[in-house]
């Protein structure tokens, strides 16, 4: 409890590789939640205990793959409803994480747990620079309230500069 | 020869009538090569019963013709024999007809029957509580405890061998729709108890000496709905008055501090605790149910999803209960059993804070009406798939579970009060 300023936490966490559960990386990290006023992100500091794999060949696949696609990539539901993710549009879910992982920072308190839920929509827009852009409607799971809460964001993404999530709102409940 | 059918004769007198189990016994693929082994057929037919596979029936064999036949466990050695004394030429087509129907039962290839390993719908489900209701009159008994708001009939599986002053556990499933494993585990766990009765000592002595009360669905409507109009709804489909907003939250329904925290008075919201205790059919259905069976029933558990946790009252307030050591201890070894098999770490404790402060639930109305064994279960995952749990993962989420549900089951019985 820091007078006057807010509740900072102190995170001792295992990062676990998805694609390879045994390859696990520790990582400390402080939360900073700011007192009254909501609308201000949390401040997170943090400090990786060794380095993450590199993803460059998958990158550079995946990059490829979408820049060579005739037709604009459009899917839904990822997963099914049977929590099925085709194999192809694994790397689209993906991103859909580190995407909703900077708007779930960006709308977080003390007392909301957000957590990616599914993908509703998502379309490629192609673009005549060298960035992939992908407009995601997403359903992000609000634990204490139990409330399913559409968003839109639009995800852009290129090898050497990563994930940006230029544009993101949240949507009324229909 | 004759000595041998004589024998076999002796034996066949004896025999009980045949029960619905198919265990250990065999069918076997006979080539009669003439007339005398056809013969040798036609006598064993006579003297015990012989299903024939084919051809339809013993009158119908002939020399050379391919015979399939079934007969009853007791029997297959001494049929056996019986082939290789008279040097009837015969293979064993299937060694154990009950495994080879388990593993049918078991396979997910079957599209628009019922599979333990895949999400099945209402429809499906409804109609396996028949099947195995039948299939197993000695140890599964169906019933109705009411209809949902949109008219569907709530049934429930009573599970036990029948005996005098039995005491029972209540499970129940699918209380929030979009919860699927749920509804998963409790057919699961329907499905261990058939299968595994007479062969699991445990399993044997849970059904011999308790009652299990299994509601699949709770939420019935609910449940249809995610099926077939918005897979994440989570509340009945109740329409709420002065509201275009539906559905009440059924475990913020309950009248247990109902209504006071972590619940809304908001129809909208998807934690709407109704417009009173029990406003819903559904959980009207249940309370009843609870109530008509208080003196017998002695355990409670409601199986929600996700964030792998294993809690006990109370959730309405912060206040322990008056049994928290014991229901500590019970959930800290019950979490221990689960995590034994795949490693799945399950996290325990009170309700309010362990996961949030939450009124109106129906495991702490069923404690404070003197229920002591009182557990709610939040299964896989802790947010990767969430609600959307991948179908490859109820196999081994309903295994595990079922440990941890064994073992408090087991608890109960030996702490019988």
């Amino acid at each position: 409890d820091i007078k006057d300023v807010g509740h900072k936490y102190y995170l001792d966490l295992e990062l676990e590789d998805v694609p390879d559960k045994d390859s696990t990386v520790n990582c400390s990290a402080e939360v900073l939640y700011h007192l009254g006023n909501k609308n201000i992100a949390p401040d997170v500091q943090f400090t990786l205990e060794g380095e993450l794999k590199s993803t460059e060949e998958a990158d550079h696949m995946f990059y490829t793959r979408i820049r060579s696609l005739e037709k604009e990539l459009v899917a839904e539901n990822i997963p099914d409803s049977q929590g099925h993710v085709p194999p192809e549009l694994e790397p689209i879910h993906r991103l859909a994480w580190v995407a909703s992982g900077y708007v779930t920072w960006q709308n977080s308190t003390e007392n909301t747990q957000l957590q990616l839920a599914q993908i509703k929509r998502v379309k490629q827009v192609k673009r005549s620079d060298e960035y992939l852009q992908f407009d995601y409607v997403v359903l992000l799971h609000e634990m204490v309230s139990q409330e399913m809460i559409p968003w839109e964001m639009t995800v852009l993404w290129h090898p050497r500069d990563g994930v940006q999530v230029p544009r993101d709102s949240r949507q009324p409940r229909h | 020869m004759w000595a041998l059918l004589v024998l076999i004769g002796a034996a066949s007198v004896s025999a009980h009538l045949q029960d619905l189990s198919f265990a250990g016994q065999k069918v076997f693929r006979v080539i009669p090569q003439d007339d005398e082994q056809v013969q040798i057929l036609n006598s064993l037919a006579s003297i015990m019963q012989v299903d024939f596979w084919q051809p339809d029936s013993v009158t119908l064999v002939r020399p050379k013709m391919q015979v399939d036949f079934r007969v009853e466990a007791e029997k297959s050695s001494v049929v056996e024999d019986l082939l290789k004394e008279s040097g009837v030429e015969y293979q064993v087509l299937i060694d154990n007809l009950q495994a080879a129907l388990d593993a049918q039962f078991d396979s997910n290839v079957r599209a628009a029957g019922h599979s333990y390993e895949k999400y099945n719908n209402w429809d499906t489900i409804a109609a396996w509580t028949a099947d195995i209701a039948a299939q197993n009159p000695d140890l599964v008994s169906r019933s109705v405890i009411g209809n949902t708001y949109e008219g569907r009939p709530m049934y429930l599986l009573k599970m036990g061998k029948s005996g005098a002053n039995k005491k029972a556990i209540f499970l129940d499933c699918g209380f929030h729709a979009r919860e699927w494993i749920s509804p998963a585990f409790c057919q699961w766990f329907v499905k261990e108890a058939v299968e595994t009765y007479g062969k699991d000592t445990v399993m044997t002595t849970l059904l011999d000496n308790l009652d299990f009360y299994v509601l699949p669905v709770v939420n019935i409507d609910g449940y249809v709905y995610t099926w077939t109009k918005d897979r994440m709804w989570r509340k009945t489909r109740s329409k709420n008055a002065n509201s275009s907003c539906y559905g009440t939250d059924p475990n913020r329904n309950f009248n247990a501090g109902w209504c006071t925290t972590g619940a809304s008075k908001n129809p909208c919201s998807a934690t709407y605790c109704g417009s009173a205790p029990e406003s819903e059919k559904e959980t009207k259905a249940l309370a009843d149910f609870i109530r008509e069976h208080l003196s017998t029933i002695k355990a409670y558990l409601t199986i929600h999803s996700y964030s792998q946790l294993l809690l006990f009252p109370y959730s309405y307030t912060y206040t322990l209960p008056s049994d928290y050591q014991e229901l500590n201890s019970i959930a800290s070894a019950a979490s221990k059993k689960l995590a034994s098999l795949y490693n799945t770490k399950y996290t325990y404790g009170p309700g309010a804070e362990t996961i949030y402060p939450a009124a109106g639930g129906s495991d702490d109305w069923a404690y404070d009406q003197g229920i002591k064994y009182s557990f709610t279960f939040e299964l896989r995952d802790t947010g990767r798939y969430g609600f959307l749990l991948p179908e490859s993962q109820i196999k081994p989420t309903c295994e595990e579970t079922l440990l941890a549900v064994k073992y408090i089951a087991n608890y109960v019985l030996e702490h019988l009060y």
